[in-house]
């Protein structure tokens, strides 16, 4: 359907071209606006205080002192834009990625149709915004067989972390982070903004990689410093679920920007 | 794409009816098309973004009927929403899922669906399409995941078919299968019963049914209010149930604890037991709930401050009303009738 839009929008733009009399030298080929499109490549590195995140096995110590492991680390990127220094942004458009530490490829996000430009920023959502909560069945990143979608009160679940502690109070030990809401005071999304080192240079013939890091030990330190004896089962939207989300908002850190 | 697709596939549909009978829905008696009757708002769903068609239609009457949408192949969306009961489960407060297992609430009707802004008694379902989600993922109702419906309506054949004719090819996702349901329960209309034919001016109410109706309007419409019969708002009717904070499970506001929304009248003598945890199983009971059964928590909704007064007369008369808004047509069409 795009591609069929983008085409009839080409072919209306000549039309209009003629209509307007603006119609370039006939010995200079017309602009090919797909061909000089280029892909982000974006990596992502989840890790605990720094080491990589390895599931079910792996112990780590988190800020409180508590020893924990990880089974389930997912969350959902969106909305993706890249900003230039002169202000020039472009926005991804059917940007959403959901990020599942158990599937690898989900690590790699390829962000398409960037125009060639030299970035030096970018934005993106930690979750779903709340027009795609509100309107029905999904696909791909957002069908609800991903589970991430809440059955008994619609509405993404926008990051996830499960795993054991010795220290939650939860008989086998576990702790459970769904975090959700779409809309009011206690709405999971968060905004992130990351500047890069240095510029990504996307031409059509070369993909920039950047590389992200994802620390999870952030989930549990800043702004709202939790521990697993006493916050260890989120499943529903409230202050809990909210003070977790303004310290995920800033799990996320450039490492480099590889052109 | 899709609308390209549908359009392609409408015209090979037109087409090959032309050549080819057998393409033909064979199921569809009438035509399936969206309704709006005379004088009722604008839906809050419409079919702008799930093209209706007779195949997608009948794709979504096989998957509401069909038990392999439950983990043990045992329970149906159709188990306990019956056609003759309005989609209601008739005779059970709780119905039960696999397993034996029972629900904590009564199965609600499914009628004019597309006009609901919320499903289930807490609201906490937003939207038509991923309502199934519900009942199919819940342990005590079909306890099944999403990825294993696709795997087994994948795996066979004749749901490879039903696909293929409802959107042209045989891949199965899970918005496939939930467009097709909203297709089959979006177009669950009823609105022909006595009271719609009185409205039109082709019926009159006899001389009871009509002071039933000005009963009704004086002392009930306000929540349920015509021509749906319910404002779709949630409201604390004085049952109390502690077990169950209803709305306030969904909005954590200690306001909207005991609320439920306001369900629907019509069909009403069709769809007992009554209210979200089918406690009364007549009329008569809802009435004299009303009367002299009313709770007082600081919930309550203030319009049943005291109750509603209603001598003898007044609630038979309101009875007789209330079975105006049967209509058979609804509860006989045998294009909602399970597919033998």
């Amino acid at each position: 359907m795009k591609k069929i839009l983008f085409l009839l929008f080409i072919s209306v733009t000549i039309i209009s071209c003629k209509k307007d009399e603006v119609i370039p030298p006939k010995e200079l080929p017309m602009p090919d606006v797909i061909d000089t499109t280029g892909f982000l490549e974006i990596h992502i590195a989840n890790v605990v205080n720094g080491a990589p995140l390895s599931l079910h096995t792996s112990t780590y110590v988190s800020s409180a002192n508590d020893t924990f492991s990880v089974d389930i680390f997912k969350y959902y990127i969106s909305n993706v834009q890249l900003v230039t220094a002169s202000g020039y942004t472009y926005t991804e458009v059917e940007s959403y990625y959901l990020v599942d530490h158990s599937q690898p490829n989900s690590l790699h996000l390829m962000i398409k149709k960037v125009p060639s430009n030299h970035f030096s920023s970018i934005n993106f959502t930690i979750g779903v915004d709340s027009t795609r909560n509100v309107s029905g069945s999904q696909t791909g990143a957002l069908d609800p067989l991903n589970d991430m979608f809440w059955t008994w009160n619609s509405g993404y679940i926008m990051a996830k972390i499960e795993g054991h502690s010795p220290q939650s109070p939860e008989p086998t030990k576990k702790i459970v982070y769904h975090i959700g809401g779409f809309s009011g005071k206690f709405s999971g999304i968060r905004n992130v903004s990351l500047a890069f080192p240095n510029n990504a240079d996307v031409t059509k013939n070369h993909i920039p990689i950047l590389n992200l890091k994802a620390d999870i030990n952030q989930w549990f330190v800043q702004p709202n410093f939790s521990n697993f004896s006493t916050s260890y089962f989120i499943t529903s939207i409230n202050q809990e679920s909210k003070d977790m989300a303004d310290n995920y908002a800033n799990m996320f850190s450039v490492v480099s920007v590889v052109n | 794409m899709k609308k390209a697709l549908s359009i392609l596939f409408i015209s090979f549909i037109a087409f090959s009816c032309s050549v080819d009978p057998e393409i033909k829905p064979i199921i569809i008696e009438d035509e399936i098309k969206e309704v709006v009757p005379e004088g009722w708002p604008t839906p809050v769903y419409n079919f702008s973004n799930n093209p209706l068609t007779p195949d997608g239609f009948t794709l979504g009457r096989y998957l509401f009927y069909d038990p392999i949408l439950s983990s043990d192949n045992t329970i149906s969306c159709g188990s306990c929403h019956q056609q003759f009961a309005a989609f209601a489960n008739a005779g059970h407060d709780i119905s039960h899922g696999v397993n034996g297992l029972l629900g904590t609430r009564n199965t609600p009707a499914i009628q004019n669906v597309n006009w609901l802004p919320t499903f289930m008694h807490d609201g906490g379902i937003n939207h038509i399409e991923v309502m199934p989600l519900g009942p199919i993922t819940n342990p005590v109702e079909m306890n099944e995941t999403m990825v294993n419906v696709v795997a087994k309506l994948s795996a066979s054949g004749k749901y490879k078919q039903l696909f293929t004719k409802a959107y042209g090819d045989d891949m199965v996702n899970s918005q496939r299968i939930f467009k097709a349901i909203a297709q089959f329960m979006g177009t669950m209309y009823s609105y022909n019963s006595k009271y719609d034919k009185v409205k039109s001016g082709e019926e009159s109410f006899t001389a009871q049914e009509q002071a039933g109706y000005t009963l009704f309007v004086q002392k009930c419409s306000s929540c349920h209010k015509e021509p749906l019969f319910s404002d779709y708002d949630y409201r604390n009717n004085g049952l109390v149930a502690f077990a169950d904070s209803g709305r306030a499970h969904i909005t954590g506001n200690a306001s909207d604890r005991y609320k439920f929304k306001t369900p629907s009248l019509r069909n009403i003598e069709k769809t007992a037991p009554y209210m979200h945890d089918g406690r009364f199983y007549t009329l008569d009971q809802c009435l004299n709930h009303y009367v002299s059964g009313i709770v007082s928590t600081p919930s309550l909704d203030p319009l049943l401050t005291g109750g509603i007064s209603l001598n003898t007369q007044d609630k038979s008369d309101i009875i007789a009303f209330l079975k105006t808004l049967t209509d058979t047509k609804f509860l006989t069409d045998s294009r909602y009738s399970e597919i033998k």
